[in-house]
């Protein structure tokens, strides 16, 4: 019987206060994830309960409880607060999925600071720009990264603190650089932790949109309440679960369910860190037993590019239920899984500023291959006219889809940007930038994005951010940089270049341009393919036309274009 | 053999390996380290294709296949005439 039983049931009768109640908080009460995460469940008797099980790259492997996360995330948080970091101070976690990187996260939200993860992939302008934006005041990170975080570290006067966990001591330290090494730390056994309250800030995440920077999610303490419940009910987490999400803590999942929500539940977790391979994986799932998987479509198409054979090899027996995230899940990956795996994978949609699931098959629910499912109970979901914004009733009518506002992990506001974050919210709606139906059994069906946003690979990845950063190599004069359909990444970035005279099109050109892109944003961001051209196709006002663009790329009709500038 | 595979490692520690400690050989695993991710490969792709003039299927340039210089250059001579 899963946690969530029947569907139904639970949409009459259901009230977040049953989530409030579980974890024993009353409105008005103080709130810390930090302490939900590791404190509390030492309190409840499983201090010595196994939180993670941590294997890095080279077959290292540790085992922390949560006892020693508690201890972790207390220390940490102790030398923060010492260093001079108080509440509400953006600290960037900034690592690779290391044991330290899952320690500061909570030791960060125990001084009542707010914890800004970032993907260790960014190059030096994405870090910049979102490091800039937040006015960070400390980031965590290891010694490989310093060269980036150096070459920027001078146009950041607010980043006054750059701690580094594996400092070599024969190497010189530069300005504001300070070493700190969790094992040589005295332990801190008690912590004053921050009185933090229900709509204290936690989190901010950077998300990417279609026109101008990336923007930060803003999250508080009380997103806890919704984290929880849906972990609970759509990860369908139990006592004696193993369970591995692959999302790396850079992004919203690795966050909201690869910290949150498994460990307020007190539930065991394993993470790898490593590159992807299918043999890796799936010997990761054996040796830890792993029995919830939460994992990404573009994740699973790999997995099943690699073959069924492969599978064979390993007992994966102990999977007792999969769920994926990220991008909208295809019918062949569902039904592939349940033939390989004897289950399938449960598609779930939910976004950085929605901050918990929103829309998920749900245990026990008869799931339709290739939809998204239905609202999780007390999420008001529908989708709107593009219109009027007003709800659809039409089955299988293509709108907006939009949630009622005000679920308990909704974020509070894009970073300084009320402008933004109000227009996401329209005619008392939410809307998600996403376009869906709904059939007769109130299944929701994905269709697309509202915008130009390329999700690539689960992550979403901003035109206009990677058509700026083309725009700075030396040789590029114009580009437009549309989505492109990949098998396995459902999306991937395109540009389209036009150079300046002096400069021939080529491949050596594209590498030059494609790795330029890498190092300066990220390799999500760096364009697959790159396509010269004599002009880009433009309106008569100027404007680059990108839906003939991506038309093309997607062998649709073109549409008009009576605007389109002529030769 | 040998110089090819100088040449392709002296490009993936130039282009891919930031930290200046890592010792990097031919058979250092690249993408199962995390040294090269999925969407990196792509580059390190046209790299190989321009640089030893031939064409790799699409099937054949794999994770698998792309995890060291020794991987790589093996299926570069694959493709060689």
């Amino acid at each position: 019987m899963s946690n969530i039983g029947s569907y139904e049931a639970r949409l009459k009768e259901f009230d977040w206060s049953l989530a409030k109640n579980e974890l024993g908080y009353r409105d008005e009460d103080l709130i810390n994830i930090g302490w939900y995460c590791s404190d509390r469940i030492c309190l409840s008797g499983n201090s010595e309960k196994t939180a993670l099980y941590y294997e890095g790259f080279g077959g290292i492997k540790k085992q922390y409880t949560f006892n020693d996360i508690r201890l972790a995330s207390n220390t940490i948080g102790s030398f923060l607060k010492n260093t001079g970091l108080t509440n509400e101070d953006r600290v960037c976690l900034f690592m690779d999925r290391i044991p330290e990187l899952y320690f500061s996260f909570l030791g960060i939200l125990k001084i009542g600071a707010i914890v800004q993860p970032l993907f260790s992939a960014f190059g030096e302008e994405s870090l910049y720009v979102r490091l800039e934006d937040a006015q960070t005041r400390a980031i965590i990170t290891q010694r490989k990264y310093l060269t980036r975080i150096r070459k920027i570290h001078y146009k950041l006067p607010h980043l006054e603190y750059i701690i580094i966990i594996d400092h070599d001591k024969t190497k010189p330290l530069e300005k504001n650089e300070i070493p700190f090494s969790l094992e040589k730390m005295p332990q801190i056994e008690e912590m004053n932790i921050f009185p933090t309250r229900s709509e204290s800030p936690s989190v901010l995440h950077y998300t990417s949109g279609t026109t101008g920077q990336p923007k930060g999610v803003l999250h508080v303490h009380y997103s806890l309440i919704s984290q929880y419940l849906t972990a609970k009910w759509v990860l369908d987490l139990r006592d004696d679960d193993i369970y591995w999400c692959t999302a790396d803590p850079g992004w919203v999942t690795g966050t909201s369910y690869g910290i949150i929500g498994p460990w307020s539940m007190g539930i065991t977790q394993c993470v790898l860190d490593a590159g992807f391979s299918a043999q890796t994986w799936y010997k990761f799932i054996e040796n830890n037993k792993v029995s919830m998987w939460y994992s990404s479509p573009t994740a699973i198409r790999s997995l099943m590019k690699a073959g069924d054979d492969i599978v064979r090899n390993f007992n994966l027996s102990s999977l007792r239920h999969l769920a994926s995230v990220g991008e909208p899940l295809n019918s062949e990956a569902v039904i592939w899984a349940e033939s390989v795996f004897g289950k399938p994978f449960h598609d779930t949609f939910w976004q950085t500023e929605t901050g918990s699931i929103m829309i998920s098959n749900f245990p026990g629910m008869k799931i339709k291959p290739g939809s998204m499912g239905k609202p999780f109970p007390g999420i008001t979901g529908v989708v709107l006219d593009q219109k009027s914004f007003e709800p659809l009733n039409e089955p299988g009518k293509a709108g907006l889809i939009a949630f009622k506002p005000g679920w308990p992990a909704m974020m509070r506001s894009y970073w300084n940007n009320p402008i933004k974050y109000n227009e996401k919210f329209v005619n008392g709606w939410y809307l998600t930038g996403d376009k869906a139906s709904i059939d007769n059994d109130g299944y929701f069906w994905f269709i697309g994005r509202d915008d130009d946003v390329i999700n690539t690979g689960g992550h979403l990845v901003s035109p206009f951010e990677v058509e700026s950063a083309l725009l700075e190599h030396p040789a590029v004069a114009e580009s437009a940089v549309v989505a492109k359909p990949d098998d396995v990444n459902m999306e991937v970035v395109k540009a389209f270049v036009t150079l300046k005279p002096g400069y021939a099109p080529g491949p050596d050109m594209e590498l030059d341009i494609m790795n330029f892109i890498r190092k300066k944003l990220s390799s999500l961001a760096m364009p697959q393919e790159i396509e010269f051209m004599d002009r880009i196709p433009k309106t008569r006002s100027g404007k680059i036309m990108r839906r003939m663009l991506h038309a093309k790329e997607w062998g649709e009709e073109i549409g008009d274009i009576s605007t389109l500038e002529n030769d | 053999m040998e110089e090819m595979k100088d040449i392709v490692l002296k490009y993936v520690i130039k282009e891919y390996i930031e930290d200046e400690e890592a010792e990097v050989n031919c058979d250092t695993p690249l993408i199962s380290s995390g040294y090269v991710d999925s969407f990196s490969m792509v580059s390190l792709l046209v790299f190989l294709e321009r640089k030893f003039n031939i064409k790799i299927p699409p099937s054949k340039a794999t994770p698998e296949a792309f995890d060291s210089v020794n991987k790589i250059v093996a299926l570069v001579n694959q493709y060689i005439k």
